[in-house]
């Protein structure tokens, strides 16, 4: 082929109409509120005022903001709470799994069942199971240790926001892992059963270095998640964010202080700034660790 | 097959009519090992589909049953549908499910026109820009939306498209990654199948159409069931554009049905099987599309 593949016989701007649609809700609807949320982080823009420019004013309201710094320690709670969860038990899960018994398919399925449904959905389960008088508190009931107010407290609140998350986190980390696990040479398990080591010794000294590298892809995805947790903690403790809005997220104060005919544009753009600064260096964080730790 | 494995001494026959279960390798699981490990996977099966059971037998049970009751009746004594007849007279639970039913329809054709062209224009075609285009998707990709939301917002204010479903499904109507996964796809084809057609005087159109694009129906199922499923589940951005009681989607109307009856569990479990059972009924369907989404989607996310 001497000539590289469709350089004639193309109309001359074929390629472009190819890419147009893409390129256009893209820019359009991605790059463009990119830039914009920029812009606005400084100015005093409002939903239906166009704003002036304020310079640094909008990100030093933050520093003196008790919601913004109590949005981030929650968003920053839920990652040290859910990602270990997320690293490990999706592993196990996919260790249980991955042998071919009968029915394993079966249990597959189920065990991503959750990873399908709403979040939604799945958020307003957990609400009527963690209820006061729910199916989770009327069995703490009947074995004698009574009922939790799990959706009251503000801590509570936020740990069963997590376990929700992480419960319904495991299905889609555990198909993750089931790739990772099959290409593990089957030798080295045999090697390390032949030297006499037990199923928690293979765990470390086998499989955990055998799918490491998946390990940091999961912790990478499931703390930019966490960081960006909205629709669990919206759910379980109402828009307002729990008692007194103490459970509030980061982007659950973006969504708040944004929206609506009020809706201040500009600090919720710089709101949303510092949201896009966490999850840029969560990823170049848990990316540099890996590099580290490459033998 | 390893070499260990063929030093291994066969296992003596331990009776013919005990079952042979082996693992992939052709070697037998112990019993011991068996019972533990179905005892396991049934403990986990509880934890996952329970809650969905539970969710679904409230929602049978009638306004004379107790649902509160410790301990708890895992069954409905009287099963029946009349929850679900009321929660459609208290919110209009079926025009918010057709609303969603547009909404993820549209985000399925959209993506898959727009993300195989734009993904063939990446891969196949030449032109100048064509790097720059391909850094446009990428650098998309890295934007997280809740990051974006309420610029995105007033953007569709400014479109006249907010509380609209239009504008429910603009801002993802062509997922960056999506594109990105169509462009992977038609790269790993090997040229050698549109030269010939090039050569006979095909132009582009003809050779996405006809060559290309048949090649990759793997992929694109992928990303129409993402699409679907994505577009269905989606809270956050509806939320944000959606004002309009009668505009809602499923999910929207369930959190509306949940604020404002909060303290009727019967309706509000009746509104989320029926928010949840399409899905659950695809998955069933087309499971290995949605694991294959998830490899493919790991790998570029």
């Amino acid at each position: 082929m001497a000539a590289p593949l469709g350089i004639r016989r193309q109309l001359p701007h074929s390629p472009w109409l190819f890419a147009a649609p893409g390129l256009l809700v893209t820019g359009a609807f991605v790059l463009y509120p990119f830039v914009s949320t920029l812009v606005n982080s400084f100015t005093d823009r409002r939903t239906l005022v166009p704003g002036r420019f304020v310079g640094l004013a909008n990100y030093r309201e933050l520093l003196h903001d008790d919601m913004f710094w109590t949005g981030l320690r929650n968003s920053a709670l839920y990652i040290l709470g859910v990602v270990p969860a997320l690293v490990l038990l999706p592993l196990l899960l996919a260790l249980l799994v991955q042998k071919n018994i009968p029915g394993i398919t079966f249990f597959r399925s189920a065990f991503y069942t959750p990873v399908v449904a709403s979040i939604v959905v799945v958020g307003l389960i957990w609400v009527w199971l963690l209820d006061e008088r729910g199916l989770v508190n009327s069995l703490l009931e009947t074995i004698g240790i009574g009922r939790i107010g799990f959706l009251s407290d503000q801590w509570l609140l936020l740990l069963s926001a997590m376990a929700v998350t992480v419960w319904k986190g495991l299905g889609y980390y555990m198909i993750i892992y089931l790739a990772a696990l099959a290409n593990v040479p089957r030798e080295l398990y045999e090697a390390a059963a032949v030297d006499g080591a037990g199923p928690v010794r293979r765990f470390l000294s086998v499989t955990v270095p055998a799918v490491r590298s998946t390990m940091v892809l999961v912790a990478a995805l499931s703390s930019v998640a966490a960081f960006k947790v909205f629709s669990e903690v919206y759910l379980m403790a109402g828009p307002s964010g729990g008692p007194a809005g103490e459970d509030t997220t980061l982007v659950m104060l973006v969504q708040r202080t944004g929206t609506g005919l009020t809706g201040r544009v500009g600090y919720a753009s710089a709101l949303s700034v510092v949201v896009f600064a966490v999850t840029v260096a969560l990823m170049l964080l848990v990316l540099r660790a890996d590099r580290r730790e490459e033998p | 097959m390893s070499v260990l494995e063929k030093v291994r001494p066969e296992r003596p026959a331990t009776g013919a009519r005990e079952p042979r279960v082996t693992d992939e390798h052709g070697r037998r699981i112990r019993a011991g090992e068996l019972l533990w490990r179905y005892l396991l996977l049934l403990a986990v099966l509880a934890l996952t589909i329970g809650p969905f059971l539970w969710q679904l037998s409230t929602s049978l049970k009638g306004p004379t049953e107790d649902i509160y009751g410790s301990p708890p009746r895992f069954l409905p004594g009287h099963p029946t549908l009349h929850n679900y007849a009321r929660v459609a007279d208290t919110v209009p639970v079926w025009d918010y499910a057709l609303n969603s039913l547009k909404v993820a329809t549209a985000n399925v054709v959209t993506n898959c026109v727009g993300s195989a062209l734009a993904g063939y224009a990446l891969a196949r075609l030449r032109y100048r820009g064509r790097g720059a285009a391909t850094l446009v998707f990428v650098l998309a990709m890295l934007v997280p939306v809740e990051g974006i939301v309420i610029a995105q917002f007033t953007t569709m204010r400014e479109l006249g498209l907010n509380n609209t479903l239009v504008g429910v499904v603009l801002p993802g109507a062509v997922g960056a990654m999506n594109v990105l996964l169509m462009r992977n796809a038609f790269r790993n084809l090997p040229f050698e199948i549109e030269e010939a057609a090039y050569v006979d005087g095909a132009d582009a159109w003809q050779r996405f159409r006809r060559i290309a694009l048949p090649s990759v129906k793997g992929t694109l199922a992928v990303v129409a069931i993402f699409a679907f499923m994505g577009a269905w589940d989606d809270f956050l951005w509806p939320l944000i554009v959606l004002s309009d009681p009668s505009k809602f989607t499923l999910t929207i109307g369930l959190n509306y049905l949940h604020g404002t009856f909060a303290n009727d569990e019967r309706l509000v479990a009746a509104g989320t099987v029926i928010a949840v059972a399409p899905l659950i009924a695809l998955f069933a369907c087309l499971q290995r599309y949605f694991f294959r989404g998830v490899g493919e989607g790991a790998v570029k996310g």
